[in-house]
């Protein structure tokens, strides 16, 4: 499937969450198995709209709860469905237990989340502790900027779950509020030019205890049994090839995302980091989502006023491209992570743990630090990032680290 | 399960840990301590034995007029001497 | 075929291959693993079956190993229903899409007492309040069998458990078994029944009758446990049978909202000085040993009254008083 020229496409003016409806609605998904939750309703609700006026040829069922739309997504999967759903927050971590599940069961399902802080105190905004907590299950995740990437990301995520080297599922990150509720314009694809990306689902072949080989899926024709007990003398070698898939994924992301961009004339980097600035930078700051949008326009100041700052823009956190964090920030002096999430009682948050790892079994290393911001919806304005840079500024010129760990926006 | 089974790689197994064998290839007979015996005389054919039996180790003989015992599955629970309304079934030290 | 025109003998019966197969790893004496054996004879056609976390999921499905030679999906301990409700959502859409061969797919959903009474009951009621075409059977063997014999919501009055032990101030459960059958009935779906494996051709037509309903439908089927009930492992079809005869546990049908007494209690209804008294099936089973004490005897008395009561509710339900 080769698409030489880029597709003629329309505007819309979407917001993140209309984005994810729209793009579901191209892809040929049989079944939508959700539960509401701020700030991810509009995609449900959009979504039943487009049921309930024929616009789509997908089972949308409401479940009593998120636990139970994950499970009924996994089990229309594992019975040959192409399935969706989207949660947040307190959803997503009751799902918790079905994640890991649906990762071992190697089910491409393919998630939405408008990432929203976790309780208590209850606080319905964004903030990516509901992910972040969530990196260990098996799921691939990917973190957008803006509605754009949105639209795009869940269009790929179903060709890079459903790849045969992969069959993984996938969840597609979206800042609560900053990007679920913020409208922006919209190219989308033509119909027809999404369901042949997409194309139709194919399954991995399996022994069966018929002795024969078929077809991973609920089918009287090949009766199998999904799910077993596998007792300590079986276990570890399957989740040995969940991990092997994570890995086969990296290539697959990039391969899938070169072939969206040449259809549709859009790029993020090479589909796993989004570098800004990066090739002399001697300061750069490590983002995810929404925030770096503004990160960006800081970067551009500051490249104005000759200072030779960048951004390394995190797009795949699952599967981790250590590669290329190795490559893009191997030569940079002072790099600040920023993390919308915490990790009590740990050395920093998540993506600081993530990329200062990354970055350790190299000769020379930049030095890193952990900027913690936006938690709960939080805003972080323009200032503050240049705060950070001017931060790293001091670091790269000391050459060294007196705090790592510091928190942007907190009342202290 | 030998142990020829178990040195396979994670490289050669099936995804998604789908079961590749039939339990009817476990033998579960040696966990018996008594063993059901039927006086063939006494016995009515009434099948009820055959659909009580937890581990479906009573069968249709091949000519279907008479059963018999699969005693390489059989767990001499007792469910079918039990149950026999006319007592053809003892239980007996294996 | 409908059936109502399905006439069969023990022989057809016994002539089907086991779809559950032998060499499973279940207790000698289990009677869950006869219920399973019987719901899977009295399937009609493609059939999917999906079980949730316990004995009859555990013991059958020990990679590499399954008795089951049907589709079967196991995910987790309290979505049996909401994994039925993903299959036979996807069977609807991928045959209307033309997906997948165009014909019926019975789905059964198969939880224990655990994942139907306590942990199941969720999904469970969203599942049959969405009105999924599917049979859930409920395998009750009156406790959490397969982590140790734990106390249910279904384990009865005075029963010793790991959880509510018999001990020198408490005699075991204090709280009556949870009434799900009648909790089934109040969501008004279709088709709701008990039965007993004693009672096998009872039991395999109202599998049959639970598939052939259009919409959600429920079975609750008593399974002793050796093993939990500590009796002896000869005894557990035995058992399921003293426990209709003593009214412990009746057996019934709810056909859209209309009470029906199954023949086997209807016998006792015409007859009550057929009603056995409840020491009789108490008596063989060491859960409720304690209760042949001095100390906790009572217990038998206010069993007895409950025993009573329900039954009478249920004679009144069924129009029989």
């Amino acid at each position: 499937m080769f698409m030489k020229s880029v597709a003629e496409q329309k505007v819309l003016a979407l917001n993140g969450n209309e984005a994810v409806a729209y793009a579901v609605k191209q892809c040929d998904v049989d079944v939508v198995a959700a539960y509401p939750i701020t700030p991810q309703t509009i995609i449900v609700e959009r979504f039943s709209e487009y049921v309930a006026n024929g616009e789509v040829e997908t089972a949308f069922v409401c479940t009593e709860s998120e636990h139970s739309a994950l499970t009924a997504c996994l089990a229309a999967s594992l019975t040959g469905a192409r399935a969706f759903t989207a949660s947040a927050s307190a959803g997503l971590a009751l799902m918790h237990e079905m994640l890991f599940v649906t990762s071992g069961c190697r089910a491409p399902v393919v998630m939405a989340i408008a990432n929203r802080a976790l309780s208590a105190p209850l606080n319905i905004h964004g903030d990516q502790s509901d992910t972040m907590a969530q990196r260990d299950s098996g799921w691939i995740q990917i973190y957008a900027e803006n509605a754009q990437e949105v639209y795009d990301s869940v269009i790929q995520a179903f060709r890079i779950a459903e790849h045969p080297d992969v069959l993984l599922p996938a969840m597609v990150c979206l800042d609560g509020f900053q990007l679920s509720h913020s409208m922006e314009n919209v190219s989308v694809l033509p119909d027809e030019v999404v369901k042949k990306f997409v194309g139709v689902r194919q399954f991995p072949k399996v022994l069966t205890h018929e002795g024969k080989l078929a077809p991973l899926r609920l089918d009287p024709e090949n009766p199998m049994t999904i799910g077993p007990v596998a007792f300590p003398n079986y276990y570890f070698e399957f989740k040995r090839q969940q991990e092997e898939a994570m890995r086969k994924a990296v290539e697959v992301i990039r391969q899938v995302h070169n072939e969206y961009a040449r259809i549709s004339g859009r790029s993020y980097g090479d589909g796993l980091l989004d570098a800004y600035y990066l090739e002399d930078a001697e300061i750069a700051t490590v983002c995810l989502g929404s925030t770096a949008g503004t990160v960006k326009a800081v970067v551009d100041e500051l490249r104005a006023e000759g200072v030779k700052a960048g951004l390394l823009r995190i797009r795949a956190f699952r599967p981790l491209p250590v590669e290329g964090i190795q490559k893009t920030l191997g030569n940079v002096k002072a790099v600040g992570v920023m993390d919308r999430s915490m990790s009590f009682g740990g050395h920093g948050g998540a993506v600081f743990h993530e990329v200062r790892h990354a970055l350790y079994d190299l000769d020379k290393r930049p030095m890193v630090v952990n900027y913690i911001y936006g938690l709960g919806g939080r805003d972080t304005n323009l200032t503050q990032i240049r705060a950070i840079y001017k931060d790293l500024q001091e670091i790269a010129q000391k050459r060294r680290v007196e705090a790592p760990i510091k928190y942007v926006g907190l009342r202290e | 399960m030998t142990s020829k089974e178990e040195e396979k790689s994670w490289k050669e197994i099936s995804i998604a840990a789908v079961c590749w064998k039939p339990n009817t290839e476990f033998l579960t007979g040696d966990w018996k301590t008594y063993k059901p015996v039927r006086d063939p005389a006494k016995c009515t054919r009434c099948l009820l034995c055959a659909i009580f039996c937890p581990d479906g180790a009573i069968h249709l003989k091949a000519d279907k007029n008479d059963i018999e015992f699969d005693y390489d599955h059989c767990k001499g629970c007792g469910i079918c001497a039990n149950e026999c309304p006319v007592k053809a079934i003892e239980m007996e030290l294996k | 075929m409908q059936t109502e025109e399905w006439k069969f003998t023990a022989k057809d019966i016994v002539e089907k291959p086991d779809l559950f197969m032998s060499g499973h790893r279940a207790c000698a004496g289990c009677a869950p693993a006869t219920v399973m054996r019987l719901i899977l004879k009295a399937v009609r056609g493609p059939t999917i079956v999906t079980v949730a976390t316990g004995c009859m999921e555990v013991v059958s499905t020990t990679y590499p190993y399954t008795s089951w030679n049907a589709p079967w999906l196991h995910t987790a301990f309290e979505n049996a229903a909401a994994n039925a409700s993903g299959i036979e959502t996807a069977i609807k859409i991928l045959r209307k899409k033309g997906r997948i061969k165009d014909q019926h797919v019975d789905v059964i959903a198969i939880a224990g007492d655990g994942g139907t009474y306590d942990i199941g009951i969720q999904a469970l009621s969203g599942a049959v309040e969405r009105g999924h075409d599917f049979l859930f059977v409920l395998y009750d063997n009156e406790a959490y069998m397969n982590t140790g014999i734990q106390r249910s919501g279904g384990t009865p009055l005075g029963a010793a458990t790991t959880t509510s032990p018999a001990g020198e101030v408490i005699p075991g459960k204090l709280e009556p078994k949870k009434p799900i059958a009648d909790i089934m009935v109040a969501h008004e779906i279709p088709y709701v029944a008990t039965a007993s494996p004693y009672y096998w051709r009872d039991l395999i037509i109202k599998v049959r009758k639970g598939l052939e309903v259009e919409g959600p439908a429920f079975l609750h089927v008593l399974a002793p446990c050796p093993r939990g009930w500590r009796s002896d492992p000869s005894k557990s079809i035995e058992l399921s049978r003293l426990a209709v005869e003593t009214c412990v546990f009746p057996l019934w049908e709810c056909i859209n909202g209309e009470y029906q007494l199954s023949a086997p209690s209807k016998v006792i209804a015409m007859a009550p000085q057929k009603k056995k008294p409840v020491k009789e099936y108490l008596a063989v089973q060491g859960r409720f040993r304690h209760l042949f004490t001095p100390k906790y005897e009572k217990l038998v008395d206010e069993i007895q009254r409950i025993t009573d009561l329900r039954w009478q509710k249920l004679l009144k339900k069924c129009g029989l008083t």
